[in-house]
Formats: structure tokens, C-alpha cells, sequence
């Protein structure tokens, strides 16, 4: 029975492939219509990301860097809570001192990559800084909803 | 000033150019409009046989270019609407045996003598393309509901606008219904909603192009056919008049399936 008004009416619970094609094209002419096919745009983010850590603490869980749609036209849009600012105000010595040494380790990582790119922006995209998820096209197509 | 000179391209081949060119003009030409259509597709000449006026061509739009022939001399008439023409392909050469600036400069002479100019234009995005927008006042995008479609479109309007032509109208083309409605397919919105951009019409997948294009009669003759009356009103709304679009789900097939349901 539940098939007989299935196929009367067009009931379908889960979504068909129609939406599968509208997330697919989505995402394939965001990155057709600037040119920036997807690897370098993970490689594009990990590199901002990157710049970013050298002058603030971030929430590595909360980064959200992607590319929207205006009518026909894109535009970066990059939401990237810092880290709680009481984590920041709790002035004690220990916290003082694990600021320096944090800071310390990231001006040294930074001088090794800078090292490890002689300076060309395109050899900084190590595969270790891409996260998993941004090569994604599912899990990019997911943010949309 | 003269004709309104109207391009229907696609990016992707074989998505409904020529039978959208064919059928939109016969539909003017009906509607009394001076219609001249030009083939475009140069080595790969369709329009004629889909018109029904392959038997007709001595001279082909090289053999203008070419200096063989004067322009009226390339002109076929069709005998069933009087007021429709055709400029043919060139059969045996190549998209390079015109250029651009030739286009221009036949349009230039066809524009004072018709109502509309309506080029059918080769698939693809080079010379043959270039070739058919040049002297576009308005572009028709031809897709149908699918995702290879749907992308080259895209890029197609991305390259009117590089080159500042008005933004073009979207034909969809082969749209099935039932397929949509079971979420199996794109609906017309998905796709406006993605390229943003209007709708000119929605034509369905019909059974009735194909025996139309064998025989050379284009299926908007046809009055039972759905996809006929959908060019019909692409050409209205070319005019200006405002056609509603045809309610696609209210279609003899419903009872169809409620008979075949009952009759097991
Ligand atoms: N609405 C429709 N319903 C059913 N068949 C269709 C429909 N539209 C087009 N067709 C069929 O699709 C095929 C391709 O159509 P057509 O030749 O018009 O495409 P085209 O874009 O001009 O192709 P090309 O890029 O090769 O020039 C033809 O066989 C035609 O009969
Ligand atoms: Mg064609």
C-alpha cells in the first residue's frame, strides 16, 4: 500500500538524487567560477590559517572557511572564533609562562616552514596542514544546508 | 532599428539548440514576424533537415563569405510559412572558414529585412561559438535538468558576461515531470536558483521531436504535443507577451498511470 501512493503521488522520505545533483553542481561551479579547483582552496585555507596562528590563538574546532554565492558572483567568507578570552585573562605565572613557550614554538614551527618553502607560497601546502574534512566536497556540501 | 537578432547556444552538445532554433522560428514566423534562421554549425549542418529544407540549398553561408553567391541568392524560403528563411552551414568546412567580423557583417545586411534574426550555434565555447554571439543582440541557453548540462551552461553565461552581453534567458529542455516530482531529477527552480538566471520556458521530454525531426516538420506544429506549445510559448514570450509556464504535472499521464495501476 505504501508503495501504490508512493507511486501516485511521489512520497519519498529520503531525498532523491535530484538533490544530490543540485549539492554536486553547487559545489562544482563555486570553485569553476573563480578558477580554484579544490585542492587549492584547501591548500588556500591551510595557508590563512597558518598566517592567523602567528598572531592569535583560534579555535581549531570552529574554523569555518568557505565560499558563498552571491547570485553569480563569490565571496570568501571565513569565521574563525579565537580562543575563550578567559583563557587569555587567567594572568598567573604558570599561564604567563605557557604563553611564552606556546609563542616560542610557533615562531620556531613558523621559521621551519618558512624554511621548508624557500619562500614559495605553493610548496607551504604540506599535506598535514589540509584537514581531512575541507578536501571533502561532502562535507563541504553538508555547510550549505 | 531592423531585426532583434537572437542566438540559442548551449556550451554542451546535443541538449535541444537546433530543435529550439527550428521551433522557435516556425512559432514567430506563425505569429507573423520576418524570420530568417542561421545555421551556424558550420561542417555540421542540422537545421535544414530538421526544417524540412535540405533538398533546397545551392548556396551555403561560406559560399557568402566567399564571395560565390550575394546573400539573397543563399536565401531559402520556406514554402509552408512565407515569412520564415533559412541562411545554411556550409557542410564540408570547418567553424574557421568564418570569423566574428563576417557574422557582423551578415546580420548587418539581414537585419533591415526581418523581424528576427535567430542563430542556431555549434556546441562548445570556440571559434564556432564566438562566431554565433558576435552579433547577438539577445542569447537563449539551452540545458536540460542534468548536472554536465547544467555546468556548461554556467559557464557559457560566464563568458556573455566577459564579452558584456545581456544576460541570456534559459531554456530548459527534456525536463521530465514525474522524475522531478520523485526528487529524481532537477526541477526548473534548482537550476534558476544555481545559475541565476530567468526562464524563457521549460520544454519537456516529449515523444513527439523525434518523429518530427524524421520527418522535417518541427513539433510545434503539433498540437498535441507538450514540448510544441512550450516553444510556441517561448515565442510569445519573445514578443513580450506574458505566458504563464504550463503546468507540466497536470499532464495526460496521470491517468494513464491510474489506469495502467488498475489494470495490473
Ligand atoms: N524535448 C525533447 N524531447 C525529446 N527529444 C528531444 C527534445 N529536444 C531535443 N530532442 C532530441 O535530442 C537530440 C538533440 O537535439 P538537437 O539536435 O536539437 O541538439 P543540439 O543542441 O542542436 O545538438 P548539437 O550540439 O549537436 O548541435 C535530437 O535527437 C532531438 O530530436
Ligand atoms: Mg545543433
Amino acid at each position: 500500500m505504501t508503495n501504490f501512493f508512493d507511486r501516485m503521488f511521489g512520497k519519498n522520505n529520503k531525498p532523491g538524487t535530484g538533490a544530490t545533483a543540485k549539492a554536486r553542481l553547487e559545489f562544482v561551479l563555486v570553485h569553476d567560477r573563480i578558477n580554484l579547483p579544490p585542492e587549492r582552496m584547501a591548500a588556500m585555507k591551510a595557508e590563512i590559517l597558518e598566517v592567523i596562528a602567528k598572531y592569535v590563538s583560534y579555535d581549531h574546532e570552529m574554523v569555518d572557511i568557505s565560499l558563498e554565492q552571491r547570485d553569480r558572483s563569490s565571496a570568501l567568507v571565513a569565521d574563525i572564533p579565537f580562543q575563550k578570552a578567559k583563557d587569555v585573562l587567567a594572568s598567573d605565572e604558570d599561564y604567563d609562562s605557557d604563553l611564552k613557550s606556546w609563542e616560542e614554538s610557533k615562531i620556531q614551527q613558523a621559521e621551519a616552514e618558512f624554511d621548508d618553502a624557500t619562500g614559495k607560497a605553493q610548496d607551504i601546502t604540506e599535506p598535514s596542514f589540509i584537514d581531512d574534512d575541507e578536501l571533502n566536497p561532502e562535507a563541504e556540501g553538508d555547510d550549505e544546508d | 532599428m531592423g531585426a532583434r537578432v537572437v542566438t540559442v547556444t548551449s556550451g554542451k552538445g546535443g541538449v535541444g539548440k537546433t530543435t529550439t532554433t527550428a521551433n522557435i522560428s516556425v512559432a514567430l514566423s506563425r505569429l507573423n514576424q520576418r524570420v530568417v534562421m542561421l545555421d551556424a554549425d558550420i561542417g555540421l549542418r542540422n537545421l535544414d533537415v530538421v526544417t524540412g529544407l535540405e533538398n533546397r540549398i545551392v548556396y551555403d553561408i561560406v559560399d557568402v563569405v566567399e564571395g560565390r553567391c550575394n546573400l539573397r541568392q543563399a536565401l531559402i524560403k520556406h514554402k509552408q510559412f512565407p515569412s520564415l528563411y533559412l541562411i545554411p552551414a556550409a557542410q564540408t568546412r570547418d567553424k574557421t572558414a568564418i570569423s566574428p567580423a563576417d557574422m557582423l557583417d551578415i546580420v548587418a545586411k539581414l537585419k533591415p529585412e526581418f523581424d528576427f534574426v535567430i542563430i542556431d550555434s555549434p556546441a562548445g565555447i570556440e571559434r564556432g561559438f564566438r562566431n554565433a554571439i558576435a552579433p547577438a543582440d539577445e542569447v537563449l541557453i539551452v540545458t536540460n535538468p542534468e548536472v554536465s548540462a547544467v555546468r556548461d551552461a554556467d559557464r557559457i553565461i560566464g563568458l556573455l558576461e566577459a564579452e558584456n552581453k545581456q544576460p541570456g534567458k534559459l531554456v530548459i529542455n527534456r525536463l521530465k515531470p514525474d522524475m522531478v516530482k520523485k526528487g529524481e531529477m532537477l526541477s526548473a527552480d534548482d537550476i534558476t536558483d544555481i545559475l541565476a538566471l530567468d526562464i524563457i520556458g521549460i520544454v519537456p521530454e516529449d515523444e513527439f521531436v523525434i518523429p518530427a525531426s524524421n520527418s522535417g516538420v518541427p513539433v510545434t506544429l503539433n498540437e498535441d504535443s507538450k514540448a510544441g506549445l512550450a516553444f510556441q510559448n517561448i515565442a510569445r514570450r519573445l514578443l513580450g507577451e506574458n505566458v504563464p509556464l504550463m503546468d507540466l504535472e497536470q499532464q495526460p499521464g496521470f491517468f494513464r498511470r491510474l489506469v495502467k495501476l488498475f489494470n495490473g
